[in-house]
């Protein structure tokens, strides 16, 4: 019982199509507050879509999306947009606007949303480019950073308004070694010193599975497998394995369906 | 056959429904006005990158064109012994038409397709979504102040291209083929109403900044986000521009007379 | 900080040279100084006829401008036209028998409206009608009656 009390989103029975091809097909999902939990899959599973409904930016066809005790698809711009104020996201590319500075990154939702005087704007600009370690990167222009830079600047702006929960998209996706280092590290500490939901859809398996409290698994529209790293890791599901030991073939066929090959050949 | 029918069904009804989508987003836009009027420094910016940025080819086209005009003009007046109301010829011809359509058309190619590609590269890298999540309204925040920009933009531009190509029309009719320097300016005096002919030229090139602008601002908003996405929507801005200019210039003149 | 000064600067010049465009437009290319800005009266002239003469034709006194056609209506017993002409207001002491023609600029030019001033103490004012008129000529009728008198005497 106290459990559910703790979780920050509870999704339910969520169905989600575009077209014709079916995305979500009834998924149930805690996220506990707090907590880093991180949601995996093969690419092409909807994992970024998740985040976009969770951020009220697309509309499910069923189920409902909790966020504390607003349903987000049911509410009017204005209440979604104050729920927003409430989340960070940290997108793939960053998204960090190409025509101002990074300190005019990070200073744009305090002015969009606050009244606060410039001095004071610029003081916790400061404090988050240091959190991130990019202070002195303040007066550049983001085509001038390179893309684990951009994702911390853009992490420094997803911080900026201190959210309740922050959702990562894809965060250590075409990193080098060092700056997926430097992300893993950075995670972790704003999770715990800010007291910050985490919200991680990834497909790298170890960094995941080594800063994540919970894992959720889904596949073809439907949650296979949640728990946590160790749970996933010993999990006997042929589906998980195949997943977290990263095999061509499996019950994700490494083959686009397709007519049998021999009758294929022949038919040429 | 019911294919047939379908298909029309199935075109009409895409047609009407995108028409209606951007009907609503531009009243959307266009309610963002006033709020924006408390914050003149997002229109500022973009007065600049759309209407300063533009000056200049439009000061040397406005130019030439008065240029041609006159010589143009003088020919064909000078056979009838009418190289007098060369002066009515150009002003006339630039305040009425070629002041608004061609600047439109100049915008269209200059600050359209920029547009264009600016917002659709926003779309394409995310930054339109990431000012959702930061709850900050991008219809807001980007499109209103850039449409509205163009729409200040343009009747401005379009009486520099005007003013120059009169001057232009001069230098040629009167400092090079020797028309009186009077009857230039008074015969244009007597001849341009000011109601009629500049004020009407005014609301066309309002009328222009509004749809041009909106053509191209919408085209990056509703791109698809790839790179060919955005290159594909900023030719269609420049086509569709000029497609409508021209139309649009044809009904606002039968009406206007 | 200047980054933004700069900016505004620019601007600045462009929307004022943006404006003196429109003023050069306004008054240096358009008759705005002239006419239309002022004040004036409004009177009317019937003619029998009428031909050629339209809306924004020149009306003036000795060769000069002092207003324009606003109006050109039949009236519907008379089937006359009887024409509106908008009059500046610094022009206000028109004698009331003064008589208004319509002529040709020219061999083919423009037809305008002249007016010959009488000598009546009474001015026009705003709604008066001028009684004595003389309408446009026309090129063809003249033609025609002079070939007619021509045949008739020969």
């Amino acid at each position: 019982m106290s459990e559910t009390e703790n979780n920050i989103i509870r999704i339910r029975d969520l169905h989600f199509s575009r077209g014709h091809t079916k995305i979500f097909d009834g998924i149930d999902v805690d996220i506990p507050q707090g907590k880093i939990t991180a949601i995996m899959g093969p690419s092409g599973t909807g994992k970024t879509t998740l985040l976009k409904l969770i951020g009220g930016q697309l509309k499910p066809q069923q189920g409902s999306i909790y966020f504390h005790n607003d349903n987000i698809p049911a509410l009017n711009t204005k209440k979604l947009y104050a729920a927003r104020k409430k989340m960070g996201m940290l997108f793939q590319t960053g998204a960090l606007l190409t025509d101002m500075s990074v300190f005019d990154n990070i200073a744009f939702p305090l002015r969009e949303h606050t009244d606060l005087p410039q001095v004071m704007i610029r003081d916790l600009v400061l404090m988050k480019l240091h959190a991130v370690g990019l202070r002195g990167a303040r007066d550049l222009m983001p085509s001038q950073l390179s893309g684990g830079m951009a994702r911390r600047a853009a992490l420094a702006r997803a911080i900026a308004l201190d959210p309740e929960m922050i959702l990562y998209d894809e965060p250590f996706t075409g990193q080098d070694p060092i700056s997926m280092g430097v992300l893993v590290q950075l995670i972790r500490s704003i999770n715990s010193a800010l007291d910050i939901t985490s919200i991680i859809v990834s497909h790298d398996i170890q960094e995941t599975l080594e800063i994540a409290d919970k894992i959720y698994i889904i596949s073809q529209g439907k949650v296979i497998g949640h728990g946590t790293p160790d749970e996933i890791n010993q999990s006997d599901s042929p589906w998980i394995s195949q997943f977290v030991q990263g095999k061509a073939d499996g019950p994700v066929p490494f083959h686009y369906p397709a007519p049998s090959y021999k009758d294929d050949m022949l038919a040429g | 056959m019911f294919n047939w029918f379908a298909q029309i069904g199935h075109i009409s009804i895409s047609f009407f429904s995108r028409l209606g989508k951007e009907v609503i987003l531009f009243f959307q836009t266009t309610a963002c006005f006033a709020d924006l009027l408390s914050r003149p420094g997002l229109i500022i910016q973009q007065i600049f990158s759309v209407g300063v940025r533009s000056m200049l080819i439009i000061i040397v086209s406005g130019f030439f064109v008065g240029m041609v005009l006159g010589l143009q003009g003088y020919n064909t007046l000078v056979d009838f012994g009418a190289e007098e109301s060369l002066g009515v010829v150009v002003a006339l011809s630039l305040v009425r038409e070629l002041g608004p359509v061609v600047t439109a058309l100049l915008y269209a190619g200059r600050a359209g397709s920029a547009l264009t590609a600016e917002i659709g590269l926003m779309k394409a890298t995310e930054q339109l979504s990431g000012l959702e999540m930061m709850a900050v309204n991008p219809v807001e925040r980007i499109l209103a102040p850039r449409l509205l920009a163009g729409i200040i933009s343009m009747p401005l531009l379009a009486a520099m291209f005007s003013a120059v190509g009169v001057f232009g029309g001069y230098l040629i009719g009167v400092e090079m083929l020797g028309v009186d320097s009077g009857s230039y300016w008074s015969q244009m005096q007597a001849k341009v109403d000011y109601h009629q002919d500049v004020l009407n030229g005014v609301i066309k090139s309002v009328v222009f900044g509004i749809v041009v602008t909106w053509i191209a601002v919408y085209e990056g908003y509703s791109c698809t986000p790839t790179s060919e996405g955005v290159s594909s929507a900023t030719t269609r801005t420049v086509v569709n521009s000029a497609l409508i200019v021209l139309g649009l210039d044809f009904l606002l003149t039968a009406l206007m007379l | 900080m200047s980054n933004s000064r700069t900016l505004e600067i620019l601007v600045g010049l462009f929307v004022s040279l943006g404006a003196l465009a429109l003023l050069i437009l306004a008054f240096n290319v358009s008759n705005m100084q002239s006419f239309g800005s002022g004040s004036h009266y409004t009177i009317n002239a019937s003619f029998s006829n009428a031909s050629g003469l339209k809306t924004r034709s020149a009306v003036t006194i000795a060769g000069v401008t002092i207003g324009r056609v606003v109006d050109i209506v039949v009236d519907p017993e008379s089937f006359e036209a009887v024409v509106t002409m908008s009059i500046d207001k610094r022009f206000d002491e028109i004698p009331v028998d003064s008589d208004a023609g319509i002529y040709t600029a020219g061999l083919l030019g423009e037809k305008y409206i002249g007016i010959s001033p009488g000598g009546a103490p009474d001015l026009l004012e705003e709604g008066s009608e001028i009684r004595l008129t003389q309408s446009s000529i026309v090129l063809e009728k003249l033609i025609s009656q002079f070939l007619f008198s021509q045949s008739k005497e020969g």
